[in-house]
């Protein structure tokens, strides 16, 4: 029968038969070159450009503001410090911004499906992975990431922590599992978009609302929540828990002592499941094709 | 024959969620694509036509790689696109009509530089095949010009020319006409024929105007409902729906309908009148016979619609299937 050719829920090939290596290396030239040009299409308005990165910076230093002033009116948060936190505010927004600025505008994906743009992508021998998180790349993100590192950098100087070459190894080691904790977020996101195409908004209370979640002392928040942060939605992970080894704390859930270290691993594992949820997602679209 | 693109009993079927009242959904399928069998061979320009929502893009689509066949059997130079989308997308070119691929703030010249740079281009190829593109395309004045300054048919023109330089084996034209005015047309066809004839790019173009088949392509195909109704030349699908072409004639005054063999006259407003002849036979002898017994100011064929040629020879779905034998 025929139709044993095409089993519509069977998995199809996204990648050429001559290798995942050679797919990845493929998707990442074609990432930097579809990055460079629209890094090339902002220049274009360099007036605009520039105010726009000042912009963003701007607006995330009032957010910074916003923690300083509840600092003016009390010395601790939860049992934290203001350096405490702003080492917290800090990690999670550079977390955040990395992720952000790799592939945060793959939130438009769902417009390129409604106006069928979508389509031009697909016929391109570049991984449509890479093309759609490439898509209106921007630099101007940047902003963010600066004033979260200069709020970073500043509590690093005046933390009381013994850096320990595991304390300074846990730093980096944090930020980009955190960068890859929020990227799987935005990928989820937007796979969702294939089947519902204004589903960004549900993907910015994570990645924002979870940004905004994990610049504070998970002390402040109800157990629950924590909880959630760590089995459900493992945005705990993003600084949270190693950042709570750093700085010598306990655990709020209790947890036993190397959970602090399992942020790779929980990174790894949800940019795993974004991925299926990614593959999903095209296939779902390449089989409706709307 | 040197087989390229080949269907074998191609099905896509899709199911349609609609509202159906506040909270209840229907639940409807739709063969957009319903068995096609053809195969196009190596060098071919063939025309794809058919009604609004008859299958074309679905059947585009499907040659691209974009959808995946719910049925039956699809290879194009021997590959099965939506497995191989990635790998075959070195091979194909595609132009969807209102979906450019260019950099709206950017030189023409930056995209050509990134398709170059996507598709590994060999330089010296790169620069053969942008010089032909350029001269035949005119597009020399428009390299340094940001896109959105591009009128719509120097836009196509120009997203033609990106679709062409990594040297496609096959090339998919989504109405590359629809919108542009009368010189781009003209270009873009002179264009077409010469990939065509010269390179031997196999040309499959979708279209809604008569015109594009008559002056491109020695066979079209025609869908309708998912189902191909007619594969053959132009001619024959103009006999087989007794279809007429329309000579408007401006006289210098108000004249009674003119009597003439060869052709009825259907409309008559002021010195303006219009007269059906078979699309089959020339406008020439007609031309003349007029212009020598009246006083002629102006006149103009008209290709006959694409839709009123099939609505007249299937007259609708139910004779659909009579072609297919």
């Amino acid at each position: 029968m025929a139709d044993a050719e095409y089993p519509v829920g069977r998995r199809t090939a996204l990648f050429e038969p001559r290798g995942r290596t050679a797919a990845v290396r493929d998707g990442l030239r074609g990432y930097l070159l579809i990055a460079g040009m629209w890094v090339r299409s902002t220049v274009v308005y360099r007036t605009s450009f520039v105010l726009m990165t000042l912009g963003n910076f701007a607006m995330t230093a009032l957010d910074f503001a916003a923690v300083a002033i509840i600092f003016g009116h009390t010395r601790v948060l939860g049992g934290f410090t203001l350096t405490e936190t702003a080492f917290l505010y800090g990690s999670s927004g550079v977390a955040l911004g990395l992720a952000d600025l790799a592939v945060g505008s793959m939130d438009g994906l769902g417009r390129r499906v409604r106006d069928g743009t979508m389509d031009t992508l697909l016929v391109r021998p570049v991984p449509v992975f890479a093309q759609a998180a490439a898509d209106r790349f921007a630099l101007r993100r940047l902003g963010r990431i600066t004033q979260a590192a200069v709020v970073l950098g500043w509590s690093m100087t005046r933390l009381h922590v013994a850096w320990t070459a595991v304390n300074v190894l846990l730093v980096p080691v944090m930020l980009l599992s955190g960068a890859g904790i929020f990227a799987a977020v935005f990928t989820t996101g937007a796979a969702f978009q294939f089947w519902a195409t204004d589903a960004a908004e549900v993907q910015n209370s994570f990645t924002y609302g979870g940004n905004a979640l994990t610049q504070y002392p998970p002390t402040v928040f109800a157990k629950d929540l924590v909880r959630g942060a760590t089995f459900v939605v493992p945005l705990a992970f993003v600084n949270w828990m190693p950042a709570l080894h750093i700085l010598g704390r306990d655990n709020p859930l209790r947890l036993p002592g190397w959970v602090d270290f399992c942020s790779p691993l929980v990174a790894l594992a949800v940019c795993a499941l974004a991925g299926l949820a990614w593959r999903a997602g095209l296939r779902s679209y390449r089989s409706t094709g709307s | 024959m040197d087989t390229l693109i080949q269907l074998d009993d191609v099905r896509k079927v899709f199911e349609v969620r609609r509202r159906a009242g506040l909270l209840r959904r229907e639940r409807r399928t739709v063969r957009a694509v319903d068995g096609l069998d053809f195969e196009v061979a190596h060098g071919e320009m063939v025309g794809y036509i058919g009604p609004n929502g008859a299958g074309k893009s679905t059947t585009i689509k499907m040659l691209t790689g974009i959808l995946v066949p719910s049925g039956g059997r699809l290879r194009v130079a021997g590959v099965d696109p939506s497995r191989e989308r990635t790998r075959l997308a070195r091979r194909i070119g595609v132009v969807f009509g209102q979906r450019t691929t260019l950099w709206w703030d950017l030189p023409l010249r930056d995209s050509y530089e990134l398709v170059r740079r996507i598709y590994r281009i060999p330089d010296a190829r790169y620069r053969a095949n942008l010089d032909v593109c350029v001269e035949l395309l005119d597009l020399t004045e428009l390299l340094d010009v940001p896109v959105r300054q591009l009128s719509l048919g120097q836009r196509m023109r120009a997203d033609i020319a990106a679709a062409l330089l990594h040297d496609p084996e096959v090339l998919y034209l989504d109405e590359p006409t629809i919108g542009l005015d009368v010189v781009s047309k003209v270009k873009v066809r002179e264009f077409l024929r010469q990939v065509n004839s010269e390179r031997g790019t196999t040309v499959l173009l979708t279209t809604h105007d008569l015109t594009d088949i008559e002056q491109l392509c020695k066979r079209v195909m025609v869908i309708d409902h998912g189902q191909l109704v007619y594969d053959g030349g132009l001619d024959g699908l103009h006999a087989a729906g007794e279809s007429e072409r329309t000579l408007v004639v401006d006289f210098d005054r108000e004249l009674p309908p003119v009597r003439i063999t060869g052709a009825r006259s259907v409309r008559t407003e002021g010195p303006r009148q219009w007269l059906a002849f078979p699309a089959s036979t020339s406008a020439a002898p007609l031309v003349a016979e007029l212009a020598a017994r009246y006083p002629l100011v102006d006149l103009s064929v008209r290709e006959p619609a694409i839709e009123d040629v099939i609505a007249r020879m299937y007259g609708g779905r139910g004779a659909a299937a009579l072609s297919r034998e």
